[in-house]
């Protein structure tokens, strides 16, 4: 099974693959090999980590636990409740009707990208983040990120008062100390003044760091965020000698390339680009054709995922077959392909593929990959005839797009130099997250007065002599753009829980208007500029009619866009540009040898600002699974050439740097290179994110942002656990994913329906149930799923579903209802992947009901399998008799009863459970009976797609559909009749509710399919 | 050999032996009969309140509806208390010196909620939702009794569980018109099973006995 | 039913130890039984034991604290193994606690007169092997607290039942039935004995004690006649249950969909498999106390045999089990339950597999061979083997077959924890302590029942008819 030291025999592995006939699914690696950590905890009696006693959660939990025990056993029932109070409004506000939620329309911020959401707010808290079906980049649907928002609101470690040197201090104090500045700067043209912003969409606050900057001539605003898009920037005035961004449609393209791009998965556009791009997965509805897409990755992505064909190459590889394909397809500039070509068998089909769609295609470059990749991109955009179709190019959404890392470079020069008196920082967190090779936590300590504006109290605030808390999205007045421009008017959703502050109320105090709400300055900027909104040119919107008479009426206008969660017609109108006759370099060095880094901000934490965010760390990452730890993601072949395992603990010398990480091997990833995230091992943060994982920015240049060769690995000999959701790998020849190509449906579609057996209905000693009225169920389609996971935290938000630390997860008891399987098919090398979200099945003939003793799950009239969580005794029979393992236990006292931060942001509609008490997916059953009584109320049928549950309301891909399948008009049970619909186990009979739609790809006939 | 016992050792063994049967029977009964009294289930106790407000007074002779101050019965979850606003609406005029309403007028001019005792207090895992009941046919009084006899209110059901069940496993024994949900005197007709069944049909009531109708 | 004796008695002399060393009158056989629990001081060895015994009930006091403060959650159990530890040694203990009611029941009916030396005794450690069962289905639970209450759902309120369709429920009527079936039988059994002790202790205390257990007794001819009627009525209620209980628990497992758990085979291989670990319990605990006690005379050579054959015959069965669901996971061609089986014989957990059929298949073997029925150390050693790998059983059935089922992207490992142990040392405690104290207190071989096998009991013919 595994070489002697217990690392993988990948040639066995292989072995045992190969000798699989049919379609093979395997997970991971250890299992397929055994390896010696299974036999190494065959035989230990007591496993460190499966005692309570070390795991410092545990102890920390030890009393409240009493506590609560206690007190649970107290509503063990024969005693009576203490007497509560009820506390009425003195003036009840109008629009509040107790126990219902009211939605206000705002926006969630992510690298200062606007992403519409609306927010759901009982009685003044906000609960529930959802996505703006008006708003463009949203559509309905919102990323992770957004969803976790509110935890990140609520979070009881975000720094809570004004300090100066550490001492608590007044905002007024803060302002005095201002204003003797103001003073300063008055006189000196404001020289010796600095302000560090992230990117900076917000026109507002542009707006006001202009009219800074024109007040104090020799004042300087830099910017800069680790996650920065300074690539695709200089891409785009390389080839077009101006500094535009590319917006894509992808609903038209019929074929899609991408050079090393996840544009799937990360970049502002993310849900619309999921949705139009799924669109045209779905052969189910009316359409019978589906879209193409190529994808050359340097790691493996959400976007490698979907593709048709998947090609992994070094990230410094890419450019080279951009050149070639380039070359193929006839650009206009010269180009010199170089000598060594991987990936060159794809050139030729793949030109073709392109050519024959024209204007109908779209090549995507990768946002790390260098300038010269996204030059050739848009000029083969050019030649494809993809502009102004597929491909459009506006003014870039920033508000000043500058080089990041020079601007950072530029003021830290400065600061070294002593000519920076004060400096204020505006959010993101420089100290930890800027390149090593910019030295800008020593240069800090040269600057005499100190600001630094951030919602946590982190390795930046701790070198800065005042530190204001910042108010949190949901707190503030403020305003943002989204990817295609469209400005969002952010409202606040609660008064700031910790009085934090805005950066507009930061600007204020710079100026003589120090006292200057953020409210103010928003309205003060709209109230002269909403006139001149740019109009869209292509797709006006309905609402522009009314914007036009807005444009008369502030007031009317600042309501509208308030109510609609966006400034109408406020998208950035496509820009004519033209390529430049030759840019000077169009070759790439011969690729280099030796072992390559690559860098990528983290799928969860991304830059580390999302680190003490309980949801976001126990969200497994997409392809690998973990949780509360980034690693080192090695190719299997590389592994094995290294002779490396899974968790053992590795050191990466990379440029004369050196950091240690947790080897994680993956499957498809390129081999001879190395992938680690970025936002971990935070050194000061909350409670939740402190010391999990390791720093990547600790070995990050600006010079090599993203990947660079000069890579060497070495074994430590010592290993660290990893909390992985899941372990096994192989289907053992069973079929939970089936899938297929678009070719084998045509030709045959019932492939699907052979591919499982389904027992006849009356084969069951129990009586038929009849459903009449309603019967809810929920298809979900595996050819639109990109394993996003936001299905997996908007339920944990909708839910209240407790985070149970890692030391939980390592032991297997993560809590999410709906969890996201991954499944590879294929080789080691470059395996197809496919991503299967799995609620509870809702099953007719459900395992879990006829075990339990104490009637805690039942059948319900709709035909869903009731949990009730107050009757549940913990017997765990249930969770043991479900073929699916939905069902998820309370072993420990999970949910925090304790901070009550935590309790406003709960929902009310459902309980909070407690220790000892079983709880699965209920198809958001509180959601149905909110509907239903409101229809009822209104003597009338429920109309199809009234009800969305959480993670149907979230999805980008709307790949989760749900609805009654009694009524045959329903979505749901249209898609029930497809004949691509199967259900997962239904040989067992258990007749689920939930039933999916195999995977399709699309493969060009051309190239035979790895 | 000396005997251990007194002889009437005998009839307290046979007793015993014999009587246990009825002792424990006994015992079940009076645990029972304590588990649905009012000193657990709270039925029939009033409880203090920081103004004693009556609604005797306010229902039957000044005969204010119920909706008058219980604004959200008809459209939400709870039926709501209402604001000192309310009170003050008619309180600002009449009484306004009195010194029983001084909590009232102290709330308002202080913008201080009144702190009232929670009467019907459900379980917080019970959701209970008066619109649908309400909308449904069933009338105030068929859950909170007489409040227009009560001087301070206090519970009228046991609220537990089983008495819910009967209710909806039987609804047309206690529906009635949509018109007289609000009216505080209605009484049962003899023929409620006829027209509960008719209001049944007519309404559209269905007899939800699913866990998740109450529990989430 | 002393009708045949005599030929009995002979035909066993022939082939066999006798079921009572011969030389023994009816006062020797009382007094030597009896002074085990009338004698003045207690010997230093019963000390010993019983304070290991009651260490261990300590270790179990604390291990329950911490399971009712901390949860569920100091076990090792998790998803996809819900059950682990807790069922495991629940059925292990409600097994051994087989062997007391077959012996003391079925075997009276049989009229089997070897049972009377160690019926007692075995009816003690079936009632307090389901003593320390009884605890685990009860603490597995998440909310123990709510789990007494809902299981016998009095005073019920909220007018809905327990569910009846789930074997937990069958479980708890059976298993609570059994126990209170099994204490009345041995409680009238021990009545005479009572009377005795009762008679013939000095001390004033013990003599009102068992004065009140003995409820009168005067061994009058009445009192005789009603005696014997309880008693067969007793056995004859409590013969089904020797059959129902274990049935009902494995119907905890067969009723399940899992593969592993979901075979028709379970009731009768688990009923085998419970006699066969209750009288190798037997065998363990008789060798040492006949030995510690010096009632060789009482538990003869002939009682350990007859308990090494009944042994072979159920290990045979068990066998047959393993045997039947190897091929069932071949015969069904159902992808789940032969990959059940292969995880068995090659997973993670395969070790485990191998050495439960070494200790329950092949171990047992060698009763077929009379040297080693009658070698004491055999007996023993085969007995303590049989008794582990009867564990490793009940850990092969509940873990293995939950940590892979159906999705492998769910399949998991399971680990017992320090808290895990704690517990199951701590039922062996209670156990241990319990029957130090039965030993010392209580008479553990039926004194008058031995005195009927005495060949001077037998009815002698007065004269024949000329």
């Amino acid at each position: 099974m595994t070489t002697g030291n217990g690392q993988l025999d990948l040639p066995y592995l292989r072995a045992k693959l190969t000798d699989r006939r049919g379609q093979l699914y395997w997970r991971s690696l250890e299992e397929l090999a055994e390896t010696d950590a299974f036999q190494e905890f065959l035989y230990r009696e007591f496993p460190q980590q499966s005692d309570r006693w070390t795991d410092p959660i545990g102890r920390r939990r030890f009393l409240h636990l009493m506590g609560a025990s206690l007190a649970l056993a107290g509503l063990a029932g024969c005693t009576k409740q203490p007497a509560e109070p009820i506390m009425p409004y003195v003036n009840a506000p109008e629009e509040i009707i107790p126990g219902k939620p009211l939605f206000f329309a705002t926006a969630a911020l992510l690298s200062g990208v606007a992403e519409g959401v609306l927010v759901e707010n009982h009685m003044g808290r906000p609960t529930k983040v959802e996505g703006n079906p008006e708003h463009p980049a949203s559509l309905g649907a919102t990323d992770v990120f957004a969803q976790a928002s509110i935890l990140t609101l609520y979070d009881p470690d975000r720094s809570q008062t004004i300090t100066q040197f550490g001492e608590i201090r007044s905002w007024s104090a803060f302002l005095s100390e201002m204003r003797e500045a103001v003073q300063r700067f008055k006189q000196n043209k404001g020289s010796g003044l600095r302000i560090l912003t992230e990117t900076v969409t917000s026109p507002t606050l542009a707006s006001q760091l202009k009219k800074l900057l024109s007040d104090y001539p020799s004042a300087k605003w830099h910017q800069y965020e680790p996650v920065g898009r300074d690539p695709a920037r200089a891409g785009a005035r390389l080839a077009f000698g101006t500094d535009v961004a590319a917006r894509y449609h992808l609903e038209k393209a019929n074929v899609v390339l991408s050079l090393d791009a996840d544009f799937l998965s990360t970049g502002p556009g993310k849900l619309r680009y999921v949705r139009d791009f799924t669109a045209r997965r779905k052969v189910h509805q009316s359409q019978r054709e589906m879209n193409r897409l190529y994808v050359l990755e340097s790691t493996p992505s959400n976007t490698g995922a979907m593709a048709d064909h998947r090609l992994p190459l070094k990230a410094s590889e890419v450019e080279g077959f951009a050149l070639a394909l380039a070359a193929e397809l006839g650009i206009a500039w010269r180009v010199e392909i170089p000598a060594k070509l991987p990936g060159s068998t794809w050139v030729g089909p793949l030109a073709r593929d392109l050519k024959r769609h024209p204007a109908a295609t779209i090549v995507i470059p990768g946002e790390h990959q260098p300038p010269l990749v996204h030059a050739l991109a848009h000029a083969m955009n050019h030649t494809l005839g993809n502009v102004g179709s597929t491909v459009i190019y506006t003014e870039p959404v920033e508000a000043n797009p500058v080089d990041q890392f020079e601007s950072l470079r530029e003021l830290v020069r400065e600061m070294q130099s002593g000519s920076v008196e004060t400096l204020l920082i505006f959010g993101g967190n420089p100290v930890f997250a800027a390149p090593v090779d910019i030295p800008f936590a020593d240069a800090l300590a040269k600057v005499k007065q100190r600001v630094y504006l951030g919602l946590y109290n982190d390795e930046t605030s701790e070198l800065c002599h005042w530190h204001i808390p910042e108010a949190h999205s949901l707190e503030s007045w403020t305003d943002a753009r989204a990817y295609d421009g469209t400005v969002t008017i952010l409202q606040p959703l609660i008064a700031p829980l910790y009085g934090g502050k805005t950066a507009h109320e930061l600007m204020a105090a710079l100026t003589d208007q120090s006292e200057q709400s953020s409210y103010e300055g928003v309205r003060q900027y709209w109230s002269s500029q909403f006139t001149r909104i740019p109009v869209m040119v292509s797709g006006a919107r309905s609402s522009s009619a009314v914007c036009q008479k807005a444009s008369g009426d502030f007031e009317e206008f600042w309501r509208k866009s308030l109510h609609d969660g966006f400034v109408a017609n406020s998208a950035l109108p496509a820009k004519p540009v033209a390529l430049t006759a030759q840019p000077a370099v169009l070759r790439t060095d011969a690729t280099t040898p030796g072992l390559e880094l690559i860098f990528r901000p983290d799928p969860h934490v991304y830059d580390g600002q999302f680190a003490n965010n309980g949801w976001l760390q126990e969200l497994p990452k997409p392809h690998t699974r973990l949780t509360w730890d980034n690693a080192a993601l090695i190719s299997p072949a590389t592994a094995e050439r290294m002779g490396m395992t899974n968790e053992e603990l590795v050191e990466l010398r990379f440029q004369g740097r050196r950091v240690e990480a947790p080897a994680w091997i993956l499957p498809g990833h390129p081999d001879d290179s190395v992938t680690i995230h970025l936002g971990y091992g935070r050194r000061r943060t909350g409670r939740v994110g402190m010391g999990a994982g390791f720093n990547a920015y600790a070995v990050r240049t600006s010079g090599a942002a993203w990947f660079g060769s000069g890579l060497s690995l070495s074994k430590t000999g010592r290993r660290s656990r990893l909390a992985c959701t899941q372990h096994h790998h192989s289907m053992e020849g069973r079929h939970p994913v089936r899938a297929g190509t678009l070719e084998d449906y045509h030709r045959h579609p019932d492939f699907v329906r052979e591919m499982g057996e389904e027992p006849p209905k009356d084969l069951s000693l129990y009586p038929e149930r009849k459903y009449k009225g309603n019967a809810w169920g929920m298809v979900i389609d595996l050819s639109s799923c990109t394993g996003c996971n936001a299905c997996t935290i908007a339920c944990q938000a909708e839910n209240n579903i407790a985070v149970v630390g890692r030391e939980q997860v390592i032991i297997g008891r993560e809590m999410h209802w709906i969890r996201v399987d991954r499944y590879y098919a294929g080789g080691l090398e470059n395996p197809a992947t496919y991503h299967q979200p799995i609620p509870c099945m809702q099953c007719e003939n459900a395992p879990c009901e006829v075990v339990c003793p104490v009637n805690a799950t039942a059948h319900s009239q709709e035909g869903l399998n009731d949990m009730v969580y107050n009757r549940c005794v913990g017997t765990r029979y249930c969770a043991n008799n479900c073929p699916y393992k939905v069902r998820r236990f309370n072993f420990l006292l999970y949910s925090d009863w304790e901070t009550p931060s935590l309790k406003l942001g709960r929902n009310p509609d459902v309980t909070v459970r407690s220790r000892g008490v079983m709880e699965k997916c209920t198809y958001c059953v509180q959601r149905i009976n909110a509907v239903k009584i409101e229809a009822e109320r209104e003597g009338r049928e429920i109309r199809d797609g009234e009800i969305a549950t959480a993670c149907e309301a979230v999805c980008p891909a709307e790949a989760i559909t749900f609805g009654n399948i009694n009524d045959p008009n329903s979505r749901v049970a249209q898609l029930k009749a497809n004949k691509l619909n199967y259900g997962l186990l239904s040989e067992l009979q258990t007749r689920p509710r939930t039933t999916y739609l195999a995977a399709l790809k699309n493969p060009n006939p051309e190239m035979k399919t790895s | 050999m000396p005997q251990i016992f007194h002889r009437s050792t005998n009839t307290f063994s046979k007793l015993s032996i014999f009587g246990a049967v009825f002792v424990i029977a006994g015992l079940l009964i009076v645990v029972m009969a304590i588990n649905r009294s009012g000193y657990v289930t709270q039925a029939g106790v009033t409880r203090e309140q920081p103004v004693p407000f009556s609604h005797q007074h306010h229902v039957a002779a000044m005969g204010i509806d119920c909706r008058y101050c219980h604004t959200t019965v008809e459209n939400a979850a709870v039926a709501s208390i209402p604001p000192t606003k309310t009170c003050m609406n008619c309180h600002s005029q009449i009484w306004s010196a009195s010194p029983t309403l001084e909590p009232v007028r102290a709330s308002f001019r202080a913008d201080q909620s009144i702190r009232w005792t929670k009467v019907h207090d459900l379980p917080d895992f019970a959701y209970f939702n008066h619109s649908i009941h309400v909308n449904k046919g069933i009338g105030c009084s068929t859950c909170h009794g007489r409040v227009d006899r009560m001087p301070l209110v206090w519970q009228h059901a046991s609220l537990q569980m089983e008495w819910c069940l009967d209710c909806h496993r039987h609804p047309e024994r206690y529906v009635r018109p949509r018109d007289q949900v609000f009216n505080m005197e209605y009484e049962a007709p003899a023929n409620q099973l006829i027209l509960g069944k008719r209001l049944i049909q007519e309404y559209k009531i269905q007899s939800l006995t699913s866990c998740s109708t109450c529990h989430r | 039913m002393e009708t045949n004796q005599p030929s009995k008695t002979l035909t066993l002399e022939a082939d066999t130890a006798p079921i009572i060393e011969p030389g023994h009158t009816f006062g020797s056989v009382t007094d030597k039984i009896s002074s085990v629990v009338l004698a003045r001081k207690t010997p230093r060895g019963w000390y010993v034991g019983f304070g290991i015994g009651f260490v261990l009930v300590m270790v179990l006091a604390q291990t329950l604290a911490n399971l009712l403060f901390v949860g569920t959650g100091t076990w090792g159990v998790t998803n996809p193994v819900g059950w682990g530890f807790d069922i495991i040694n629940f059925v292990w203990w409600i097994g051994i606690g087989h062997a007391g009611t077959l012996i003391s029941a079925i075997l009276l009916l049989l009229r089997q007169e070897w049972r009377t030396s160690i019926n007692r005794f075995a009816e003690a450690m079936t009632l307090f092997a389901v003593a320390c069962a009884a605890m685990y289905p009860l603490f597995h639970t998440g909310r123990p607290w709510l789990a007494i209450y809902w299981l016998f759902p009095y005073p019920n309120t909220m007018g809905i039942w327990p569910q009846f369709r789930s074997p937990l429920i069958w479980d708890v009527f059976a298993v609570s039935t059994y126990g209170t079936v099994s204490l009345l039988f041995w409680f009238v059994g021990l009545i005479p004995d009572l009377a005795t002790l009762r008679d013939r202790t000095r001390k004033r205390i013990p003599r009102f004690l068992y004065g009140m257990l003995a409820m009168g007794w005067r061994g009058s001819a009445r009192h005789w006649n009603r005696y014997e009627t309880a008693y067969l009525l007793l056995a004859g209620l409590s013969t089904p249950l020797v059959l129902s209980v274990h049935t009902i628990v494995s119907l905890d497992f067969a009723v399940g969909i899992i593969p592993g758990w979901h075979a028709t085979i379970f009731p009768p291989y688990f009923v085998a498999g419970a006699i066969y670990a209750g009288f190798a319990m037997v065998l363990i605990l008789a060798i040492p106390i006949r030995a510690f006690y010096g009632l060789e005379d009482f538990i003869t050579m002939r009682h350990l045999e007859n308990m090494a054959k009944i042994i072979l015959v159920t290990g045979l069965i068990v066998a047959y089990g393993y045997m039947m669901e190897a091929f069932f996971g071949w015969y069904s061609a159902n992808p789940y339950e032969s990959y059940m089986i292969l995880n068995r014989m090659k997973g993670p957990y395969a070790w485990m597999y191998w050495a439960l059929l070494f200790c329950n298949a092949v171990t047992p073997q060698v009763f077929w061979f009379k040297s080693m029925r009658t070698s004491i150390t055999a007996l023993f050693t085969v007995s303590v083997i049989v008794s582990i790998g009867m564990w490793f059983e009940r850990f092969i059935i509940v873990v293995t077959s939950l940590h892979r089922d159906f999705l492998p992207s769910s399949w998991g490992m399971y680990y017992p924890t320090r808290w895990d142990f704690g517990m199951f040392l701590g039922t062996i405690g209670l156990f241990v302590s319990l029957l130090f104290l039965f030993l010392r207190f209580l008479p553990m071989i039926s004194i008058f029942e031995m005195r009927t096998i005495l060949p001077q009991a037998e009815v002698k013919e007065t004269g024949s008819p000329h």
